[in-house]
């Protein structure tokens, strides 16, 4: 918005106002300007320190320094005046005109400067009032831990991949060297659509699908929910684990129990003890069942590992070799380790969950923690 | 597999404490699940002689005793139990004795009678879980002998979980050899000497199962006294590895399994007929065994049987008919082996889990059985005063375990385990585990002895020295090489980004059971038979789910019911979708919500969520695929949903899934809110995103054009939106639905639709004669096929 008393457009001050004034009041002295010229000036002045917002001072403006304005009618007198006077006159009322239009833009200021203040203070707000937003959710915290595992594996280049969860008795069980009348198979609580067709009851059929179609080396996890017919305390008859699968040449024990350990002291985030020991499952050979020190008491023995010290978190050992066999890989040229772990134990341990159940009773308030 | 660790000790005992020992045995693969004491704490309990049994005078079921505890002069105690009897020799608590659960004795008067002590039972002790009356001890033990002393109490019972493919050690030996072998320590096998027959008794054998059963050995033995006690020291190794005491004969051959790991069967000879036939059951055939169980019999079942019958399920349990009693005098004592396949499953089957068929189904030794049946044979002398006939063996060589000899490669050893296990210690881990190593050119011949039946290839025997040296002794390390370098499409969405967008847009995820409750399936999914499980926990875990919905809304219900009232949930997982004689498993993703829009706020209403809630979080989910004008929805009828407020999702015209209000109806039934909205959709078409191809960015001003358009109420915006995109052309760069409205001013039956049309040339700015042809063309084309016309 234009200034509303430009006219001209020229005329706006260039100078402190105060010194303006104060020049303008000697030169008064010195010129002595017509009293009824000085009378308009006082006038104009007061009017200007009295106006009490903007449009009253336009109106000001307006009434002096417009074109009917009572300057500018003076400023016309000048005319009538005689040659000699003229020239005085003339800068007498310019002079006032300067000292006006300097009064009304200090005015104009101090009053915008007002209006300001006054609109700030109307537009506060309760800074400490909550904002609008999405509520998040929240990832279970299953998949939270799946995540995590499939993400440190995949920094050692082994790649993620699903399995069906309704498995066939080959994949299930005979590919992994579990044969019918096995003893292991009295482990595993299996349960039956017929009597081909099962629940897995654990990830490990998927590396049987993997080799089945590709050639190594290979390096792969499989998460997935498995399922064993058993229900207590401690045991959901559906559960999570990661199986894990790494074939190549030269593959050793030790690299089984590097990777392993390295897991562990990552997914933990800490500098844990990890053991290794002997243990048996059809698939592997030798075979290891890995403890790590109890994180809820660090060792010391407490309720959460029996005072043992040490949680059993993973079986794993090296690919056995009828395994291979079922699969057409040359064992001659390729060997491999093979590991599996309990996603929720693991989860329990990270969060201290103390109830597995908790994890499928999908309760809002223990799944929103995990956001 | 528990046992009594000074009895270990007996055979071989290392110079390491109980818990070093532990250890070392976890440590080698035998993992110890518990150590306790073999016997609660008391103390002050000594062996005590009752010299005299007087009446109470005040109290019918109390007896006044005299007792001698070996000290200058007998105690007067006063009794309660039934059995007590003069010279009976039992453990005493002398005054000032503490009993387990920290009961003192003290000096007392019972009905006025003084008492100094108290003759205890076996219960009492903590010796056995019930008794019925007070423990009696040999009449040789001297009185005032400690009882902790006499029955060697002080001592742990260690117990292992043996894994199935240790067979060899279900057995006190087993376990001996492989502590020796693994702390190098010698082995002290106890003498067993072969007892020469002093009758000719043969009781006939015949095998007609030599696959199943290639060894049998029998043996007569006669004139046994059943009433005999079991000696202290075999009862409490009996105890300590688990098993009562039942008698002499029963001990004596759970004695020798626990030992040797030989499970063995005694026969009462008398009822007897004819000779033992080894053989499969018939059909049909019957059994009533030693538990009273009557079962009937599988052609499958190897069966012990004599002429007339069936006498026991091999290796697994005797029948009750020809067992062992009171009465007993004369026995056909078995010792065989049976192999693993013709026990293992048959036992489950028939309800059963014996130690016998536990460890048959293992593996025993095949060349066991004559020693074991010596060892029997041995004791029962020893205890029972038996007279025994010579032992008829009947063996089938070709059906005998074979072991054949397997190479270990050096260079295999030493690749495998990452270190170089020098070759003395190689051939002493496996020959302490009883394995003949011969040494050869590329590294060893190694015969495994006939009791391990786990050792058949070169993994086998590498495990074992690994095993023997120690885990934790071994390298740990990082695999070296790799794979190559996956392939990492663009276009390809991963699972969390979806579930990403739908957390931050309120969502919890949740997990639920994939088996669900047959009628939670009939009531969502009407039309789809489900598949059941035909062993389930339960019926309310009995099919496998064809909709993520029913466990979506009883997740949604159950925190209803705990004071939720805004919900907002998803799961991703497989559906089960039986389809001819195959089972399609497809992975969903699937919502549901219900309560208010949003949550309490300030300075929000408190509306209750509607249909456009849920598909604008729909939306936003196929909007992350980059390809949102390939879907569409269109109005279907789902029988769980609300049939004005339900649309199928099609993905280029394809079914994708479902999305709708529920059915007020299902909602009423399930007590569910009736605002519930769920959708669900087949995932993997939303893990494909489209393939990005940069396009200029525009160098001139677009035009905005708004139209407000009449036409039939009942017909869907989409047409209109499809018409306008039709007929507009490609400068047509957005086109923005601004407002729908139906009521006053508008002819009933029509709604009004504004639509702002964004046009832009790539190439130049429009003109206003452009743009006033474009939207000729597309008023006209609306009213031509939809009755279209623009709002007065």
């Amino acid at each position: 918005m234009p200034p509303p008393f430009s006219v001209g457009g020229r005329c706006r001050p260039r100078l402190g106002r105060m010194r303006h004034r104060r020049s303008f009041v000697l030169e008064r002295e010195r010129n002595g300007m017509n009293s009824s010229g000085e009378e308009l000036l006082e006038q104009a002045l007061a009017a200007v320190a009295a106006a009490p917002d903007l449009a009253a001072l336009e109106r000001i403006r307006v009434d002096y320094l417009g074109k009917k304005g009572r300057l500018t009618a003076q400023l016309k007198q000048l005319g009538k005046l005689p040659a000699e006077e003229r020239r005085a006159a003339g800068q007498a009322i310019n002079r006032a005109k300067q000292a006006l239009q300097g009064a009304l833009a200090e005015r104009q200021q101090a009053l915008e400067a007002e209006a300001l203040e006054a609109a700030l203070a109307r537009e506060r707000v309760d800074v400490t009032l909550p904002g609008r937003h999405l509520d998040a959710g929240s990832v279970h915290p299953i998949t939270r831990t799946l995540s995590r595992i499939e993400a440190l594996f995949a920094g050692l280049g082994f790649e993620a991949v699903q399995g069906p969860e309704v498995e066939d008795d080959y994949h299930n069980f005979e590919a992994l060297n579990i044969p019918p009348q096995h003893p292991a198979r009295a482990m595993h609580d299996t349960f039956y659509f017929d009597a081909h067709r099962l629940l897995r009851t654990h990830t490990s059929p998927v590396q049987i699908r993997v080799m089945e179609r590709r050639q190594p080396p290979l390096r792969i996890i499989a998460p997935g929910r498995v399922y064993r017919c058993d229900s207590d305390l401690t045991h959901t008859p559906m559960f999570h684990q990661v199986e894990g699968l790494l074939v190549d040449r030269d593959v050793s024990f030790a690299d089984l129990t590097g990777t392993l350990d390295l897991f562990l002291k990552r997914f933990f985030e800490r500098e844990l003890a990890v053991r290794f020991r002997p243990s048996y499952f059809p698939f592997t050979e030798p075979s290891a069942e890995v403890d790590i020190q109890c994180v809820i008491c660090g060792g010391d023995g407490c309720r959460v590992c029996s005072h043992s010290g040490w949680l059993e978190v993973l079986g794993c050992g090296m690919v056995h070799p009828r395994v291979f066999e079922a699969v057409g890989i040359d064992t001659s040229e390729w060997t491999g380790f093979a590991f599996g772990m309990g996603v929720e134990r693991l989860a329990m341990l990270r969060y201290g969950v103390d109830d597995l159940r908790l994890f499928f009773e999908n309760d809002l308030r223990f799944l929103a923690q995990f956001a | 597999m528990k046992f009594s660790e000074a009895w270990l000790r007996e055979w071989t005992d290392p110079p390491l404490d109980t818990a070093a020992l532990v250890e070392r045995l976890t440590m080698a693969g035998l993992e110890v699940d518990s150590v306790e004491p073999a016997a609660s704490d008391f103390s002050g309990v000594v062996v005590g002689r009752v010299l005299s049994v007087a009446p109470h005078p005040d109290a019918d079921r109390l007896r006044l005793c005299r007792v001698d505890v070996g000290a200058e002069a007998p105690l007067d105690i006063v009794c309660g139990a039934p059995n007590v009897a003069e010279g009976m020799h039992v453990p005493t608590a002398l005054v000032g004795a503490s009993l387990p659960g920290g009961m003192r004795i003290r000096k007392a008067k019972l009905r006025g009678a003084p008492s100094f002590g108290m003759l205890c039972s076996a219960r009492e002790l903590g010796l056995a879980e019930e008794a019925s009356g007070l423990m009696a001890l040999p009449a040789d033990a001297a009185p005032g002998t400690d009882l902790r002393e006499l029955l060697g109490l002080d001592d742990q019972v260690i117990d292992i979980d043996i894994t199935p493919n240790r067979g060899d050690c279900l057995s006190l030996a087993g376990i001996a050899r492989e502590v020796a072998t693994l702390t190098d320590s010698p082995l002290r096998v106890p003498d067993m000497v072969p007892v020469a027959p002093v009758l000719d008794d043969r009781f006939p054998v015949r095998v007609t199962a030599p696959a199943a059963c290639p060894r049998y050995l029998g043996r007569v033995v006669r004139g046994v006294d059943p009433a005999a006690p079991t000696p202290l020291w075999m009862q409490e190794r009996l105890r300590r590895g688990g098993l009562r005491s039942l008698g002499p004969l029963v001990d004596v051959t759970n004695y020798v399994m626990l030992e040797l790991g030989q499970p063995m069967h005694a026969f009462d000879l008398a009822r007897l007929e004819g000779g033992i036939e080894v053989r499969m059951a018939r059909a049909e055939e019957g059994l009533v065994l030693l538990d009273g169980r009557a079962v009937t019999l599988a052609d499958d079942t190897l069966v012990i049987a004599d002429r007339r019958r069936v006498l026991a399920l091999a290796g697994i349990m005797g029948g009750e008919a020809s067992g062992v009693g009171p009465e007993t005098r004369d026995l056909f004592l078995e010792c065989a082996f049976f192999s693993p396949l013709a026990v293992s499953g048959r036992a489950r089957r028939y309800g059963l889990q014996t130690d016998s068929s536990y460890r048959f189904e293992r593996g025993v030794d095949p060349a066991l059985q004559a020693r074991a049946m010596e060892r029997a044979t041995a004791l029962l002398l020893e205890i029972a005063g038996a007279r025994p006939g010579p032992v008829v063996e009947v063996a089938s060589a070709e059906h005998l375990p074979q072991t054949a000899p397997i190479g270990l490669r050096r260079a295999r050893l030493d690749q495998q385990l990452g270190l170089a296990i020098p070759d003395a210690e190689v051939e002493r881990s496996l020959g302490g585990l009883g394995m003949q190593v011969e040494r050869v050119a590329d590294g060893w011949r190694v015969r495994p002895p006939s009791f391990r039946f786990d050792i058949a290839i070169e993994a086998d025997l590498v495990e074992e020295v690994a095993r023997i040296h120690g885990y934790d002794r071994l390298p740990r390390r990082l695999p070296q090489g790799g794979v190559e370098m996956p392939p990492r499409p663009d276009a390809r969405l991963d699972r969390d980004r979806l579930r990403a967008a739908l957390v931050d847009r309120g969502y919890h995820e949740i997990i639920t059971y994939t088996f669900i409750d047959p009628e939670w399936q009939r009531a969502l999914d009407p039309d789809q038979a489900p598949l059941a499980l035909a062993n389930p926990l339960s019926a309310e875990m009995s099919v496998m789910r064809t909709s993520l919905w029913p466990g979506l809304l009883q997740t949604l219900a159950y925190n209803r019911n705990r004071q939720q009232e805004r919900v907002r949930i998803f799961e991703t997982g497989l559906i089960f979708i039986p389809q001819d004689d195959e089972i399609v498993q497809e992975e969903y993703i699937g919502g549901a919500l219900c309560g208010p829009r949003w949550r309490p706020h300030w300075d929000a209403g408190d509306r209750p969520l509607d249909f456009f809630d849920a598909k604008g979080d729909l939306e936003a989910l196929l909007a992350l695929t980059g390809r949102g004008a390939d879907f569409d929805f269109e109005a279907a009828s789902h029988p769980a949903l609300h049939p004005g407020q339900s649309a199928r999702v099609l993905d280029g015209g394809t079914p994708l899934g479902w999305l709708g209000r529920i059915h007020p109806a299902l909602a009423r039934q399930r007590g569910l809110p009736e605002e519930t909205c769920l959708f669900q959709l087949q995932l993997e078409p939303l893990l494909r995103g489209a393939d990005i191809r940069f396009a200029p960015v525009p160098a001139f001003p677009s035009v905005r054009r708004d139209l407000a358009l009449v036409m039939d109420a009942d017909r869907p915006v989409a047409e209109l939106l499809r018409g306008v995109r039709e007929a507009a052309g490609e400068w047509l760069q957005d086109l923005i639905l601004f407002d729908v409205y139906q009521g006053k001013g508008i002819e009933s039956g029509k709604k009004s639709v504004a639509l702002g049309l964004i046009l832009q040339d790539p190439s130049r700015t429009l003109r206003d004669e452009d743009v006033e042809a474009v939207i000729g063309r597309v008023l006209d084309s609306l009213a031509r096929a939809l009755n279209a016309t623009l709002r007065e």
